[in-house]
């Protein structure tokens, strides 16, 4: 990664605000700073804001407040034209009347470049995303994936320091989808290029980028590396958003040694680590990955919390087992466990005894 | 999968060849579909393509002159015109036989019209000569020769044996002359004196005012089918409404309004003369020519053209102009380098349409277009309504339909029709 090293913001939000109708705030208050050459991702579901910040950064939408910087400068009043920003549309918005090329070239010869360069740029480009033999093409005649790369290559040929996509894969099946999510982090580590990509696919997000924007409601909920993201989850809005997880609400009895005791519905209490509360008698919401889960007798730890538990049903998967409990009054109560030889195999109706590390539990707000 | 590397056609389960089982299988869903529309198409047939093949058909169709007056067609058949010398006594007497024939059946008058659409006077001469031959007696009173032209000096000129003979044929190219300013004379086709060419001109200005009349509404609707395509939803219905509100008002009315608009006592003319742009001696002349009719059809056929220009843009999304502006085009370059191209086929679809409509309009060019103003339809009207020659209408209706197909194949051609788009 070329991160910037002076420590200066590339993109920077400063207090954005975004209103449609004068009523209601789409983006409340968006701070965010970007240095050189990092991989955003904005994620969130529809209607958080995402692609209106995308917009907004793009020049397609003005903000209501606050200013929108790039390279220290505020682009407020500039006009997308001249931003000279990259991007990728979510259909590609290939141009359908001229070829490949045409296409290609389009950027540069508003830029009044010279024929022999832009040949020349657009053949690099065109080989960059491996579409050397299709300048030729109508984007009708190529497939998703190509129009894809064709779309990519044409926000990249007029070289722009920043590009932006907005959901690029989202109408791609699954495995041409995980080609590209490969092929397109490579390329803009290997161009050094910043981008904010905006999706609302988490495995997305979690495999691509270097820090993750979670949006939801016009604000950032929590901005991290993809790790912090999952296993470090700041509210219970991120922990559900963000991979599968098992919650349970409850209220905290003492807060001792760092750890939390929650008395759940149930009557049950459990030590959690407190990330949103810090008093007794809060409500809380306490959050357990299902693969941080376990119920082999062998590797429950010592210091572990351990719980009761039903098997309601037990599904193979092939590489792992996923299974559901009833916990504490929970039906829903999902554990994951690699498929290995010394796993246990369940079946409904069984009692046992599950047992996680008091740090995977997190108690968020209620 | 054995079947398909074979190079025997593929075969269904029961051994038929697959093509014949599946065209079987269709058969029925065919004939289904068939009998469903049927009531639609026989309407059509009938209603609609019968009378047009039977107007079409009476541009050629010539048959009168020959039924009327068998015996004298007969006896032309060896008379040369070119020799300068009138005919002989036998088709002379023919002649009285068949012409006594008719005005007993009371037919003369029809021959006589159709025949003085090629030379003028003939009619008189029909009706004459019929009124005297009725008391002639055919075994007695011959010679004819000398009788008939003592009736009258027109059975004395070659040329009126030689328009008879000329039309004397069950099917006739005529009509069609004269539709082009021509007429069938004895040494083939010539054209009509200048004082009487009309129709090619006339069709000339229709080809020429519907021109402008199709640029004219591209111009004005361009924008406003943009706007439609692209306001938001409330703003877009309220002017949909407006785009359509002249379909919900009479022609006629919207028509007359125009009269009222552009006359030199009109509101236009009055408005100038007040604002002291125009002197009151000197008021505009916008009606009854080829002003008024220009303006009155641009407004008529505005919502033809701004409908499938509408549907058209409808189907353009706003990231190609997005697109275009992010790699660095102007708001101008955006606009002709990315939209005007793909909003093209709205362009060929409307103009097409108010092409062909305006090329065959008649209520707005009768009502405002004056003696200028009148387009090829007026006159085709003025044939089947007033002077009675319908096979010149039909062959006028024909050309013009003739012209239209063409236009039609061109622009296939040029544009592909596959292109035109109405909607979706």
């Amino acid at each position: 990664m070329a991160k910037d090293t002076t420590g200066e913001a590339f993109v920077q939000f400063d207090r954005v605000q975004k209103s449609y109708d004068g009523e209601t705030l789409v983006v409340k208050d968006l701070n965010l700073e970007m240095p050189r050459g990092e991989f955003l991702t904005m994620l969130g579901p529809s209607g958080s804001g995402k692609t209106t910040c995308l917009m907004m950064l793009a020049g397609f939408e003005t903000a209501t407040h606050g200013d929108i910087l790039l390279d220290g400068v505020s682009i407020n009043n500039i006009p997308p034209h001249k931003r000279g920003i990259g991007m990728v549309f979510q259909n590609y918005a290939l141009f359908p009347h001229m070829t490949i090329a045409e296409n290609l070239s389009f950027p540069l010869e508003v830029r009044k470049m010279g024929k022999s360069d832009r040949e020349e740029k657009v053949k690099r480009a065109l080989d960059m995303v491996e579409m050397g033999a299709f300048g030729g093409r109508r984007p009708a005649q190529l497939s998703g994936g190509q129009q894809q790369r064709i779309a990519l290559a044409r926000a990249l040929v007029f070289e722009p320091e920043l590009v932006l996509m907005d959901e690029p894969l989202g109408a791609l099946d699954k495995q041409l989808r995980e080609k590209m999510q490969f092929e397109i982090t490579n390329l803009a580590h290997r161009l050094g290029i910043t981008v904010v990509y905006v999706t609302h696919d988490q495995t997305e997000a979690l495999t691509m980028s270097d820090r993750v924007a979670v949006f939801d409601d016009g604000r950032i909920q929590q901005l991290a590396k993809p790790d912090q993201l999952y296993e470090e989850p700041e509210n219970s809005f991120v922990a559900q958003f963000i991979g599968e997880n098992n919650t349970m609400e409850g209220t905290v009895k003492e807060i001792k040694d760092g750890l939390a005791m929650v008395e759940l519905e149930g009557g049950e209490v459990i030590a959690c680590k407190p990330v949103n509360v810090s008093k007794p008698g809060e409500r809380t919401r306490v959050s357990i990955r299902p693969e941080r889960v376990e119920y082999n007798k062998d590797r429950i730890r010592d210091n572990a919390q351990k719980l009761k538990a039903e098997v309601l049903e037990f599904i193979y998967m092939g590489d792992i087992f996923r299974t559901r409990l009833r916990v504490a009054g929970n039906d829903e109560f999902i554990v994951k466990t690699r498929n290995a030889p010394d796993q246990m195999r369940l079946k409904p109706g069984e009692q046992i005894e599950i047992g996680w590390l008091p740090e995977d539990c997190r108690a968020l707000d209620a | 999968m054995s079947a398909s590397t074979n190079t025997e056609p593929m075969l269904s389960a029961d051994g038929k060849p697959l093509k014949q089982s599946l065209a079987r299988a269709l058969r029925r869903q065919k004939i289904r579909a068939l009998l469903l529309i049927a009531p639609l198409l026989i309407f059509i047939f009938i209603a609609f393509i019968l009378p047009i093949i039977s107007m079409l058909f009476r541009s050629v169709e010539n048959d009168i002159v020959a039924t009327t007056l068998p015996q004298t067609v007969a006896a032309l058949e060896t008379w040369d015109s070119s020799t300068g010398e009138l005919p002989d006594e036998a088709v002379y007497a023919a002649f009285a036989s068949d012409i006594q024939k008719a005005a007993k059946a009371k037919v003369h008058t029809k021959v006589g019209l159709r025949l003085n659409y090629e030379q003028s006077g003939i009619a008189s001469l029909f009706k004459k000569t019929a009124r005297k031959a009725k008391k002639w007696d055919m075994e007695t009173d011959g010679p004819f020769k000398e009788k008939l032209i003592d009736v009258h000096k027109g059975w004395g000129k070659i040329e009126t044996w030689q328009t008879l003979k000329v039309h004397s044929s069950n099917y006739t190219s005529g009509y069609f002359l004269n539709a082009i300013d021509m007429r069938k004379t004895a040494d083939g086709p010539e054209f009509q004196p200048e004082n009487k060419q009309i129709l090619l001109t006339l069709f000339g200005r229709t080809l020429i005012m519907s021109l402008i009349i199709t640029g004219s509404c591209l111009l004005f609707g361009y924008p406003v089918a943009w706007l439609l395509a692209n306001l938001p939803m409330r703003q877009a219905n309220l002017l949909m409404i407006l785009v359509l509100l002249p379909f919900w008002t009479s022609l006629l009315v919207r028509t007359s309004a125009w009269k009222v608009m552009l006359q030199q006592q009109g509101v236009i003319n009055d408005v100038l003369v007040n604002l002291g742009l125009v002197s009151d001696g000197a008021r505009l002349v916008m009606i009854n020519n080829e002003i008024g009719t220009i303006v009155a059809m641009t407004h008529i056929l505005l919502p033809f053209m701004i409908l499938p220009m509408y549907s058209v843009m409808q189907t353009i999304p706003p990231s190609y102009v997005r697109a275009a502006k992010s790699l660095g085009a102007t708001n101008t370059t955006a606009f002709w380098r990315v939209y005007f191209p793909q909003s093209v086929p709205g362009i060929g679809a409307g103009s097409i349409l108010v092409f062909i409509l305006a090329i065959g309009y008649y209520i707005t060019p009768e009502i405002v277009g004056g003696t200028k103003g009148v387009f090829i339809s007026n006159r085709i009207a003025y044939h089947i309504l007033r002077s009675l020659n319908w096979g010149l209408a039909a062959a006028l209706g024909t050309i013009l339909l003739v012209a239209v197909l063409i236009l039609y194949w061109t622009y296939d051609k040029i544009v592909g029709i596959d292109n035109v788009k109405l909607g979706g």
